[in-house]
């Protein structure tokens, strides 16, 4: 073990703690945006330090530094005993920990092509070629595209011997293109609005094709500043993959975070629906075409690692089972106290932060039968919706809200007249209820987003969610007045 | 550290929170190598030029700098103390700041200061649920009064229990200060920045009528009552900048490269490169009015008092249009009284037309957290807004 981490762990124990782990986090960012046919920015960042985690007495503490000494470490160390023993004065459960083998092991994302290696030249070169298609079509006001690559070397080490060494690439890239006319603006995003992005090397870059793609995202901007407003009432809608992704991530990702359940996110982001009561009573989230997966070792995903930051092995975890509400996102702490074991969900933004219970990669499982195209097929009367503009849901992910970028109406099995400003609202399990054509695996594909927020000071993660479209029955579509 | 390395018109960025030599060689070798990779800005002008920076009282409070984690549990015990008085639970967080940001570049400008921010949050909630919210931020944490939010908390959560259900529609509401706080942070964020203007984004035309002659909003990082600073990320000297006059537009924010492309100065609202959102004001405060509280809800024969927003997002972007929640204790008013608890309910309502409505300010305002920055605001009562779901608590 590193002189670094042992130091901390050796002065947490002497100081008194039951348990101590550190994380050395070393990460290194580029991203690259160009705007309307110029490049905006490059930039390059390096982040690095050592964040310690602590329990006194059932209390944590945490303490982190940018210095990487021992001088340094026993500072720290002592800092986040310090905190322990002050949080300890206002505790009312203490902690407990599950039992674990102690982790060890080496862990690293595949990548063909390494995205850092590959030279500035040629990625910018890809946005700019995206750009410029986009561009050429009548009518665009302004377009954006980026670039962003992040990787993150670290190490943990705990007092119970674990100590496991990751290396994780992710990859993401996005187009964008804006039609304005009055008070109207209209965009479209590819491959969806915060940007298709993956655990790999830019072989993924690669296979998004943006450019391929950047005509026919700008001349449907253009289409949509004429389309005619998307109607109101209660509708059977098919949400591509591009929207069903964070319908997934608001309704059932953030609910079955076993932390927000128990509280300890009320004061920001709110609680959970999904209390543990249900989790007894075996509660229909959705209908029996709903199987939910919180899976650490989905290849490509943004939540996909070989340990999470307590040092529990990535694996996968039912949340919802043929409609059915069976489990929660975990960690080590909250797990036992509903009889289970960590499902290894802690995870930390970088160095300098403690860690949450977070989203790995939260997929609704593909069902054999239909694609995708063969559902819309099967649907005599609906609309068609599109990547995300906006979204909104309830603190305790109840009334959900969200916009896309497009609506198609389908008629007769086939997609046809274009709608501007779509939205649609609903209760969650209501909705998911109402689920009732999954696609297949031949629309089955990883997004993720790379800015869920959580946490006071606020973190920001990765995660993952892979889906391949679905269909709901009678959903209120058009809210608000326009 | 964050290094932008011009050559010309082209410009690279580079960061690294490593302060040694290598580390720093490092970063300016990066920085140089993306500017030479760069095709040229055409419309860049230059970074700042030096210019004075003004005397900016309030920026900086020792006992906010030397808090210890015994006096922030301290804090936290008076919080948990006033939510067991009123036998609700009490979850929150207690934070004190401080830092130091500073600015240098090669034309010569040198800017530092040291600042430091305080802020207890904390939301009190029932056995069935029921909930109530309060906060306070300060430079000063020793201005903060842990046990008061506690209280204020508390006595929200035991007055929202038993809430019943109502129809969503169109209601007279009354904001309190929590929900205020983002209709300015999110008109800041949709169009008062230069750049969301130039780009034919923004609502903000100069001269537009966006609010009722009740409505003024300006962004001024030198008033000791928010929480001031003296320069911005590009060391450039902070201008109070009037958004809003008596319900009409007036100025937007810029940094120096808006302020270059339309032949202004900066006013001093840069952030960090690379900022692909452009200016941002983050010291936005909203005129205080003659109303007192009891007069804001007085006037309301039936309609709702709100306590604060959720998860707002913009459902149409030119048009202020965005959805959100209510929660933490929402209240029907009836003939100029609280008459009972309702569940939550989702609007999707312009921001502008929220404004256009406002009926009635308060005289008093408080201090708070905004999205990036802070915000000083006074409740409201505006005459209609638009209430289109509800939910089940």
């Amino acid at each position: 073990m590193p002189e670094v981490e042992q130091r901390a762990l050796d002065t947490c124990s002497q100081q008194g703690a039951s348990y101590a782990d550190v994380r050395v986090v070393r990460r290194e960012d580029e991203s690259i945006s160009v705007k309307s046919g110029r490049v905006e920015a490059v930039s390059l960042g390096e982040s690095e330090g050592l964040g310690v985690r602590v329990l006194v007495d059932g209390a944590w503490g945490f303490a982190s530094s940018s210095v990487l000494n021992t001088r340094e470490a026993d500072r720290v160390a002592s800092e986040a005993v310090r905190i322990a023993r002050a949080s300890g004065t206002a505790l009312r459960q203490p902690a407990d920990l599950d039992d674990r083998a102690p982790a060890r092991g080496h862990f690293a994302t595949p990548v063909e092509e390494d995205p850092f290696a590959l030279s500035l030249e040629t990625k910018i070169g890809d946005l700019l070629a995206a750009d410029e298609r986009m561009r050429a079509v009548k009518g665009i006001a302004f377009t954006e595209s980026l670039f962003h690559a992040q990787r993150e070397r670290k190490s943990f080490a705990a007092t119970d011997g674990s100590q496991t060494e990751q290396e994780i690439t992710h990859v993401g890239a996005a187009i964008e293109v804006n039609a304005v006319e009055g008070d109207e603006l209209q965009r479209r995003t590819y491959p969806d609005a915060g940007g298709g992005y993956q655990a790999a090397g830019y072989e993924y870059i690669r296979s998004l094709d943006l450019a391929g793609h950047a005509e026919a995202l700008a001349e449907e901007s253009v289409k949509l500043l004429r389309a005619p407003q998307c109607p109101s009432g209660r509708f059977t809608i098919i949400l591509d993959p591009s929207q069903l992704y964070l319908q997934i991530h608001e309704s059932c990702g953030h609910p079955t975070e076993l932390d927000r359940v128990f509280g300890t996110e009320a004061s920001y982001a709110g609680t959970s629906f999904l209390t543990t009561d249900r989790l007894d009573d075996g509660f229909m989230y959705g209908s029996e075409l709903v199987d939910i997966v919180a899976d650490a070792t989905a290849p490509g995903g943004l939540g996909t690692f070989g340990w999470d930051d307590e040092g529990v092995e990535a694996q996968q975890v039912p949340l919802v089972k043929e409609g059915r509400f069976v489990g929660y996102l975990s960690s080590r702490e909250t797990a036992p106290r509903i009889g289970r074991k960590s499902g290894g969900a802690m995870r930390a933004d970088g160095w300098n932060r403690i860690p949450l219970i977070r989203m790995t990669n939260i997929n609704l499982l593909p069902k054999p039968g239909k694609s995708l195209e063969e559902i819309v097929e099967d649907t005599d009367d609906g609309l068609y919706l599109a990547s995300n503009r906006s979204w909104s849901i309830d603190d305790r992910r109840l009334n959900f809200q969200f916009a896309t970028e497009v609506a198609y109406e389908i008629k007769g099995g086939k997609r046809g007249q274009l709608y501007k400003n779509p939205t649609y609202t609903g209760i969650t399990y209501e909705f998911w209820r109402s689920c009732d054509a999954v696609g297949d695996e031949r629309s089955y594909r990883m997004l993720g987003t790379p800015n869920c927020g959580k946490g006071e000071p606020g973190q920001l993660m990765h995660v993952g969610h892979a889906v391949s479209g679905a269909r709901f029955r009678d959903v209120q579509v058009g809210v608000g007045k326009w | 550290m964050n290094l932008r390395y011009i050559q010309g018109k082209r410009i690279g960025v580079a960061s690294t929170n490593r302060l040694d030599d290598e580390a720093l060689r490092r970063l300016a070798e990066s920085a140089a190598r993306i500017a030479s990779l760069q095709p040229e800005l055409e419309d860049f002008t230059s970074l700042p030029e030096p210019g004075a920076l003004p005397e900016v009282a309030g920026v900086f409070a020792e006992a906010t700098a030397s808090a210890t984690p015994e006096s922030r549990a301290e804090a936290v015990r008076a919080v948990i103390s006033a939510a067991d008085q009123a036998g609700v639970l009490g979850f929150g967080s207690y934070a004190t700041n401080r830092e130091r940001v500073t600015v240098v570049n090669s034309l010569g400008v040198r800017a530092s200061e040291e600042r430091t921010l305080a802020q207890v949050i904390t939301v009190a909630m029932g056995p069935d649920g029921e909930a109530g919210y309060a906060e306070q931020a300060a430079v000063d944490h020793t201005r903060i009064d842990a046990a008061e939010i506690g209280r204020e908390a508390a006595e929200k959560a035991r007055r929202s229990r038993g809430a019943t259900e109502i129809e969503p529609g169109d209601y007279p509401v009354v904001l309190e200060e929590y929900a205020v706080v983002d209709l300015l942070d999110m008109l800041g964020y949709l169009g008062f920045s230069a750049l969301a203007v130039q780009e034919n984004r923004s609502f903000f035309e100069p001269g537009k009528r966006v609010g009722s002659e009740l409505v003024s909003i300006w962004d001024d990082a030198t008033d000791p009552e928010g929480t001031p600073t003296s320069f911005d990320y590009e060391g450039v000297a902070k201008r109070r900048v009037t958004l809003v006059e008596e319900g009409l537009c007036r100025e937007v924010v810029y940094d120096a490269h808006t302020a270059g492309k339309d032949g202004r100065q900066s006013t001093g609202h840069g952030l960090p490169a690379p900022n692909p959102y452009g200016p941002f004001p983050l010291n936005q405060f909203m005129g205080a009015g003659e109303s007192t509280r009891e007069e804001l809800i007085g006037g309301l024969d039936r309609g709702l008092l709100v306590t604060r927003f959720h998860y707002t997002n913009p459902v149409h972007p030119k048009l202020a249009m965005v959805t959100g929640m209510t929660r933490d204790g929402v209240f029907l008013v009836e003939g100029g009284a609280i008459s009972r608890p309702v569940r939550n309910l989702r609007f999707t309502q312009s921001y502008l037309d929220a404004l256009a409505g406002v009926a009635a300010v308060n005289r008093q305002r408080k201090l708070l957290r905004g999205f990036l920055g802070s915000v000083v605001v006074p409740a409201v009562r505006i005459e209609a807004f638009t209430f289109t779901g509800a939910t089940e608590h």
